[in-house]
């Protein structure tokens, strides 16, 4: 780099940041949700979380307006990028959250954790989540993984009197812990033989056989995106904190951090470590079919919902990977196409269980969905929609995530991978449906009936299933949209 | 852009009514019920221009609509009728409506539901025959799934849940393929219409590849022996109108794909393969037919003589190459096909009329076991002369709708192998052998027990279906000329496209 660029991009005016505003402005409502909190919290109990749906609300407006940027812009010594995939993840982001406590906020009230800590920490993981959305070098990965993943980990066992909670907090700090400590092992191999943190100067490395030394960190690399997606053999921790967790812990770690998980591993593999891309695709290739089978046949031997899921998530993520592995744009795009249509559905699907459960009854096992229909016809009738959608069936959102992924990957021959993936998503469909069965064709028993929850809350459910239906009839915007910022 | 708009009525109509009926709900129970009747008449009434205003001179296709729907993936919102597509949607929308009837007062749990699933579901089916682009035919092929699904699993009997996902799995196993083998040629050629994948150069390898994806998607559908065995179970376990969808229209879609499909996309692997589609038609007529004769459940025994008569519908379609390679001229290849169809429509109309006509008794004594009958012409009257007269269409009397299909069938047989007619011919046997043989147990004798003996004869909503019914049957049956005219120019545009290789010279 000249010396008169290196001054151009050392030199802070306030103009050049406002790339940066989303994060800045998340930092500073942060500190003012704190603040609010410690000063009002104890007398308005209500304050915490409304005061964060305002911030999220004016997160997305600020991101929306000032956050616009055509083309990349680096900024902070070129280890920050802001693009147009950054701010569709950050406004994706702000929504996501903005649903997920809101749907979790009647649920965490009657648990007493409807505290200013817990928003505060939902706002930090956030927060890391844009740092790693938009990061341009090895260390700002880093920062952004930790910064949400100590986050998570906080959250999962924030209900401090609950001993499953806070063994399965413990589990996923220790493993999670190992993870980055992986990540740190494989990024500074990458250093040491690259000379630099920098992912676009790492991306502007000519293509060609890696050497062992860059092969060995790649592995390690992978290893710690595999952890944080949840992808087999790395899943270990994903069904124990799903179900340990409180539901409204689950709904949030299964929905928000898969954004992150998917720009940690577009950022680094596919943009900063992408002339390797030939090299890293046998890497992710087996575990995406691992993902894909296992997930998908071990969700079927589970008796409790949240585990299912769990497990379907594991299963999810192979389809997610699996467009990685096609290591064309066409297959990234794919991949967040599919990431999105994940956690909208997810957003959903976690929402009826949050939504289900009640004063003395956590809705967690699959046989306290029987006759669902019966008890709350509505959210029975999102929770179906949501379940045929995950599965992969027309005329709702998972069929097209499904099939873009088939599309890029036929692109570019890999033919084993369709027919494994087909073969998953077959498999799948039988749990999915028992789900049904379940709410549809049994009879409901003495199971409660009625849903305490307000009427608003239970809109915005109803909202979340008929966009999986919406956007499943006229898919073209949202393809058209990830077509376009991963470009 | 004759008749603008038409097709898109006919497919969303019913899905808008079948929504209005699920929100009146059971609250509402008589006005859901009438605008579900009100919403399958305007449909059936809005179908009959489809016919009238048909040009049975040209293969093209008609009432067609374009429009943009993901420019993304190439694939448009496009549909259209030809030949081969219209009588199954006027097919569609007619057994929809007595369908309706026929559950008027008879479910009692969760009638509005009951209703809005099959309006739903009839929109999603006339979707399916209509479109022209093979990305929006499998939308709505998959879409259908669905209420299907809860058809029988909510208003089945008491193995529905196995039947039920018995039915969902299997077909959509076939159908996953046929998607994979639709992105393969969509990245050879410009969209997803199902035209320039019928104009798309494939070598043997890749036919071979695709015609076996689509085989597994339609075998499943019509369905073939050996996968055919989901069928007996969902027919079992589905309520009377599940099962009259299912017979009268669902294993149409098989048939049809295989004509829209299998042949004109892969006609030369079609050509090479035929002898396996013809030796599994041929042992769905044979050995289907004998199993169908030992059967005990009324409704186990239509579907099975439904899987044999299918038999037919394959046969046909495929006989195409044999005749060629007999005469060396396209000329009378086009019977079997045409044969084909109008079993397709035929089969419909007496599978749904049977099915119906178990409904009527099952309705009564709750049982569907044959021994449980017997001398219910004694206090049925008019319900026997019906059923007979359908078991006699089943069975191929001349002068019903039922012979047509399998005469052409089988003089088409003649004209490609002698023994395969003389297998195809053991239908006039084994066919007259079962239907008649229920009809001796069920409707003569004497009255077998108290529950016979205490049978009402049909009501008014009963006599007006299966009269409706009838009519159809022996229309079809007297007069098929209409039917034929109309399918005649696909029929012939299509064996000219499928004596034409796809590969180089």
């Amino acid at each position: 780099m000249s010396p008169t660029a290196e001054m151009a991009s050392t030199t802070v005016t306030w103009a050049s940041l406002q790339p940066a505003l989303p994060e800045i402005y998340l930092t500073a409502a942060i500190c003012v949700l704190l603040l609010a909190d410690v000063f009002f919290g104890e007398k308005r109990r209500g304050l915490a979380p409304t005061l964060t749906l305002l911030i999220l609300v004016g997160g997305a407006l600020v991101t929306a307006e000032l956050g616009n940027v055509s083309d990349r812009v680096l900024l902070f010594g070129d280890s920050y990028v802001a693009d147009p995939l950054g701010q569709l993840l950050k406004l994706f982001g702000f929504a996501t959250i903005a649903l997920a406590l809101l749907y979790s906020r009647e649920y965490l009230e009657r648990r007493g954790m409807m505290r200013g800590e817990y928003y505060v920490l939902a706002l930090t993981s956030l927060l890391g989540i844009f740092v790693l959305v938009s990061a341009n070098s090895l260390l700002t990965v880093y920062l952004g993984v930790e910064l949400m993943s100590l986050s998570l980990y906080a959250m999962v066992a924030f209900d401090r009197d609950n001993g499953t909670a806070a063994e399965s907090a413990m589990k996923y700090f220790v493993l999670g812990a190992i993870a980055s400590g992986m990540l740190l092992y494989g990024m500074s191999l990458i250093y040491g033989l690259n000379g630099t943190l920098n992912l676009e100067k790492l991306a502007a490395n000519p293509p060609g056989e890696p050497t062992l030394g860059m092969i060995l960190g790649l592995v390690f690399v992978v290893v710690a995106i595999a952890f944080k997606f949840g992808a087999v053999p790395f899943h270990m921790w994903v069904p124990d904190v799903y179900t340990g967790a409180p539901t409204g812990v689950t709904l949030y770690l299964s929905t928000v951090p898969k954004i992150a998980s998917f720009a940690f591993a577009y950022r680094l593999l596919a943009h900063g470590l992408g002339g390797t891309v030939d090299t890293w695709q046998h890497m992710v290739a087996p575990l995406a079919v691992l993902s894909m089978v296992l997930g998908n046949v071990v969700a079927i031997a589970q008796t409790s919902l949240k585990r299912m899921l769990a497990y379907s998530a594991v299963g999810n993520v192979g389809f997610i990977l699996l467009g990685f592995a096609a290591g064309t744009p066409q297959g990234y795009q794919a991949a967040l196409y599919y990431t999105i249509a994940y956690v909208i559905m997810t957003l959903g699907s976690f929402g009826v269980l949050t939504l289900a459960s009640r004063k003395g009854f956590e809705a967690e096992d699959l046989d306290q969905f029987k006759g669902l229909y019966k008890r709350d016809p509505w959210l029975a009738l999102v929770m179906m929609c949501l379940m045929f959608s995950t599965a992969g069936i027309p005329p709702f959102i998972g069929f097209w995530a499904k099939f873009n992924i088939f599309q890029a990957l036929w692109a570019t021959g890999h033919y084993w991978l369709i027919l494994v993936g087909a073969a998953a998503s077959v498999v799948g469909v039988f749990y999915y449906l028992r789900v049904v069965k379940l709410m549809y064709f049994d009879a409901p028993g003495d199971l409660p009936t009625g849903n305490p929850n307000g009427l608003a809350v239970r809109l915005v459910l109803v909202l979340n299933g008929a966009a999986v239906l919406a956007l499943g009839l006229v898919p073209n915007a949202l393809i058209q949209l990830c077509a376009r910022v991963i470009g | 852009m004759q008749g603008f708009g038409l097709l898109s009525l006919l497919t969303w109509l019913p899905i808008a009514g079948g929504l209005v009926v699920l929100l009146l709900g059971d609250r509402f129970l008589r006005g859901a019920r009438w605008v579900a009747l009100a919403t399958s008449l305007a449909a059936f009434g809005a179908s009959i221009p489809l016919y009238t205003g048909f040009n049975g001179g040209t293969a093209d296709f008609q009432f067609v609509e374009h429009f943009t729907w993901i420019p993304a993936f190439h694939a448009t919102y496009y549909l259209g009728v030809d030949g081969i597509s219209m009588p199954l949607i006027l097919l569609t929308t007619f057994i929809t409506v007595p369908v309706i009837v026929a559950a008027w007062t008879v479910i009692e749990q969760r009638p509005a539901q009951y209703f809005a699933a099959f309006l739903i579901m009839e929109g999603l089916m006339i979707g399916v025959f209509s479109a022209m682009d093979s990305l929006l035919f499998y939308f709505f092929w998959e879409a259908m799934l669905i209420p299907m699904f809860l058809i029988i699993g909510v208003w089945g009997g008491p193995r529905r849940v196995y039947a039920t996902l018995k039915f969902f799995l299997y077909t959509f196993l076939g159908s996953v393929f046929m998607l994979v083998a639709l992105i393969y040629m969509n990245l050879k050629s410009p969209d997803f219409s199902i035209a320039s994948f019928q104009n798309l150069p494939l070598t043997m390898h890749e036919q071979y590849w695709i015609f076996i994806a689509f085989l597994l998607a339609f075998a499943v559908k019509v369905p073939m022996v050996p996968v055919h065995t989901w069928l007996p179970d969902a027919h079992v376990e589905a309520p009377t109108g599940g099962s009259v969808v299912l017979a009268a229209i669902m294993l149409k879609m098989g048939g049809y794909g295989f004509l829209r499909f299998s042949l004109p996309i892969t006609p030369d692997a079609s050509r090479t393969l035929d002898w396996l589609i013809i030796g599994l038609s041929l042992i769905a007529v044979v050995y289907i037919g004998f199993v169908a004769l030992v059967q005990t459940d009324m409704k186990k025994l239509i579907a099975y003589s439904s899987i044999a008569h299918m038999g037919f519908v394959t046969l046909g379609s495929f006989l195409v190459y044999d005749i060629f390679a007999a005469h060396q001229s396209v000329q009378g290849a086009g019977m079997g096909i045409t044969g084909a169809m109008v079993q397709m429509i035929s089969h419909g109309l007496i599978s749904g009329a049977l099915f119906l006509c178990v409904g009527v008794m099952y309705d009564r004594v709750h049982s569907r076991e044959i021994s449980a009958y017997g001398g219910v012409v004694n206090t049925m009257p008019k319900f026997a002369a019906f059923m007979v007269l359908f078991a006699l269409a089943n069975s191929g009397l001349p002068g019903t709708s039922g012979f047509v299909g399998e005469f052409l069938v089988i003089i088409a047989a003649f004209k490609a192998n002698f023994w395969y007619a003389f297998l195809a011919s053991m239908t006039l046997i084994l066919g007259a052998a079962y239907t008649l043989w229920l009809v001796k147990r069920v409707i003569f004798g004497e009255v077998a027990n108290h529950h016979v003996a205490e049978l009402e004869d049909l009501n008014y909503r009963e006599f007006i279906i299966l009269g409706a019914l009838a009519i159809a049957v022996i229309v079809v049956g007297l007069w098929p000329a209409p039917l034929t005219d109309a399918m005649e120019a696909t029929v012939q545009h299509l064996v000219q496209q499928i004596s034409l290789s796809k590969l180089s010279p």
